[in-house]
C-alpha cells in the first residue's frame, strides 16, 4: 500500500487521489517537486501552482447583483478567492465589473471580501464600474495602479511585464470596447523597450477579439493593439466580461475570457437569449463560476487553468 | 414584460389618432393647432429599446422602464453637455423625459451601446 501510495503520489490523477483519500487518514499529501516533498492540502491538489511564477486572474464579481440568477454574489466572490487561497499565487488580477452598478457601497463590499484574499491585487475596471462618471469613483478605490490620466498602466513582476488596459470608457453609439488612440499610443511607448523574449501578459475587462458584434463582446480597435504583441514569444490577453471561458489563438497570441464569480451568460449568439444574465439551477451554479491560474514557466511559456467553484 | 409591451405600442397607437384629430381640424377650418403632446413609454427588454423608433408630438413625455436584469442608461448621442442622461437603471427603474423642441434625437445605452434608439419630435 505504501509503495502505491508513493506513485500516487508522484502521478496524482484525480480519481487515484480520491481513492487514497478514502485509504488513509491523513489530511495532508505530499507532492514531489524536484526532488523535494512538499505538502499540499487536498482541496487545493488538482489546482497547484506549477510554474516558477504563478498568479491568478478573477473577473465580474457584480458586487450589488440582487437577482434569481445569483442572490449572493458576495459568498460567491468569498468561495473564489478560498480557491484563489489554496493555490497561493503571487499575484491576483481583477478583470473588471466589480460592481453591478458603480455605486459606493458596492465598491466598499467588494473592497472589503478582496481583502481577505491578502493578494497584491490588481484591476481594471468593467462597464459596470464606470457608470456615468467614466471610472473616476472605480479609479478613487481601485485605482493604485492608475499611472495615466485614462487609468491605464503597466508593471513588472516575475519576469512578466502586465499591461492593464481600460476598453470600457467613452463607449461610442453603436460601438463595442472602445481603446482609443492615446490609450494605443500610450502601448506602443510601452512596449517599445521590451525584448521579444519578454513574456507579455495584457488584461482588459472586454474581449480584445470580437466574440459577437452583436451581443457587444469586442473591442472596436484592439486589432491595432493586438498587432503590437505579434512580435513577443509569448503574449496574453485576459479578458473578462463574457462569464464564460473561450479562447483564441493568433500566432504567438493567447487571448481568452473567464468565467464569472457571480453569474453565467449565455454561449455567444444562442438562439433566444442575450448577453444578460443567464439563471441556472441553484445546485448548478458554482460549476459556471471559476477562477483562473496562470503559471508561467521560463522560456517555455504560459499556461492558463480555469477552475470552476464546484471542482 | 409582455404586458408592458403592449402598453408601449398602446401608447404608441394612441399618439397617432392625436395626430389625425389636429389635421381634420385644419382640413375644416379651424385655427391650426399642434397635436396634444402624449405620454409614451418604451420598454427595455433583453438589451433593446422597444420600440426603438418613436414618433411623438412637441411636448410629449418618454418613460424608459429597463425590464433586464442588466442595467442600462438611456443617453442622447452627441458632445456634452447631453440632452438627456439617465442614472444606472437597475431592474424595473423608469427614466423619464420630456421633449419640448421637434428634431430628430438619437440616444444610445452607455452601458451597451450597440443599444440605440430614436425620438422624432414633429
Amino acid at each position: 500500500m505504501a509503495v502505491e501510495m508513493k506513485s500516487q503520489q508522484l502521478h496524482p490523477g484525480r480519481r487515484k487521489l480520491l481513492k487514497c483519500m478514502m485509504a488513509g487518514s491523513a489530511g495532508v499529501l505530499w507532492s514531489v517537486v524536484g526532488g523535494v516533498p512538499t505538502p499540499f492540502s487536498l482541496a487545493g491538489e488538482a489546482f497547484a501552482a506549477t510554474g516558477d511564477f504563478t498568479f491568478m486572474q478573477i473577473s465580474d464579481t457584480h458586487i450589488g447583483f440582487k437577482a434569481a440568477a445569483n442572490p449572493d454574489p458576495a459568498g460567491t466572490l468569498k468561495d473564489a478567492l478560498a480557491k484563489v487561497g489554496t493555490v497561493k499565487p503571487s499575484l491576483l488580477l481583477h478583470t473588471g465589473d466589480v460592481s453591478h452598478l458603480t455605486k459606493p457601497e458596492e465598491f466598499e463590499m467588494a473592497a472589503q471580501i478582496m481583502k481577505l484574499a491578502g493578494l497584491e491585487t490588481h484591476y481594471v475596471p468593467g462597464e459596470h464600474d464606470t457608470i456615468n462618471d467614466n471610472g473616476k469613483s472605480f479609479f478613487e478605490r481601485f485605482g493604485h495602479d492608475k499611472r495615466t490620466e485614462g487609468g491605464w498602466y503597466s508593471f513588472d513582476q516575475g519576469g512578466v511585464h502586465f499591461v492593464g488596459l481600460v476598453n470600457v470608457v467613452n463607449l461610442r453609439p453603436g460601438g463595442l470596447g472602445y481603446l482609443g488612440p492615446d490609450q494605443l499610443a500610450w502601448l506602443t511607448a510601452d512596449l517599445k523597450g521590451k525584448t521579444a523574449s519578454t513574456p507579455i501578459v495584457v488584461f482588459a475587462h472586454m474581449p480584445l477579439w470580437t466574440v459577437s458584434a452583436a451581443w457587444g463582446w469586442g473591442t472596436d480597435d484592439a486589432a491595432p493593439a493586438i498587432e503590437q504583441l505579434k512580435r513577443f514569444g509569448s503574449a496574453t490577453v485576459l479578458n473578462g466580461h463574457i462569464h464564460q471561458v473561450i479562447q483564441k489563438v493568433e500566432g504567438n497570441v493567447k487571448l481568452q475570457t473567464a468565467y464569472s464569480t457571480a453569474f453565467p451568460q449565455a454561449a455567444p449568439d444562442t438562439p433566444g437569449a442575450g448577453p444578460g444574465p443567464l439563471k441556472v439551477a441553484a445546485e448548478q451554479l458554482k460549476s459556471v463560476l471559476g477562477v483562473r491560474r496562470v503559471d508561467v514557466v521560463r522560456d517555455k511559456g504560459v499556461t492558463l487553468t480555469d477552475a470552476t467553484l464546484a471542482a | 414584460m409582455s404586458a408592458l409591451r403592449r402598453t408601449a405600442s398602446l401608447a404608441a397607437t394612441v399618439a397617432l389618432p392625436l395626430l389625425l384629430g389636429a389635421g381634420a381640424g385644419s382640413w375644416l377650418g379651424w385655427h391650426s393647432v399642434a397635436a396634444a403632446p402624449a405620454a409614451v413609454d418604451v420598454v427595455i427588454d433583453n438589451f433593446a429599446f422597444g420600440p426603438a423608433t418613436l414618433t411623438v408630438p412637441r411636448g410629449s413625455t418618454v418613460t424608459w422602464t429597463n425590464k433586464d436584469d442588466d442595467p442600462h442608461t438611456v443617453v442622447s448621442d452627441g458632445a456634452d453637455p447631453k440632452l438627456f442622461k439617465s442614472g444606472a437603471l437597475d431592474t424595473d427603474d423608469h427614466f423619464t423625459f420630456t421633449f419640448n423642441d421637434a428634431g430628430t434625437f438619437k440616444y444610445f445605452c452607455t452601458i451597451h451601446p450597440r443599444m440605440q434608439g430614436t425620438v422624432i419630435v414633429q
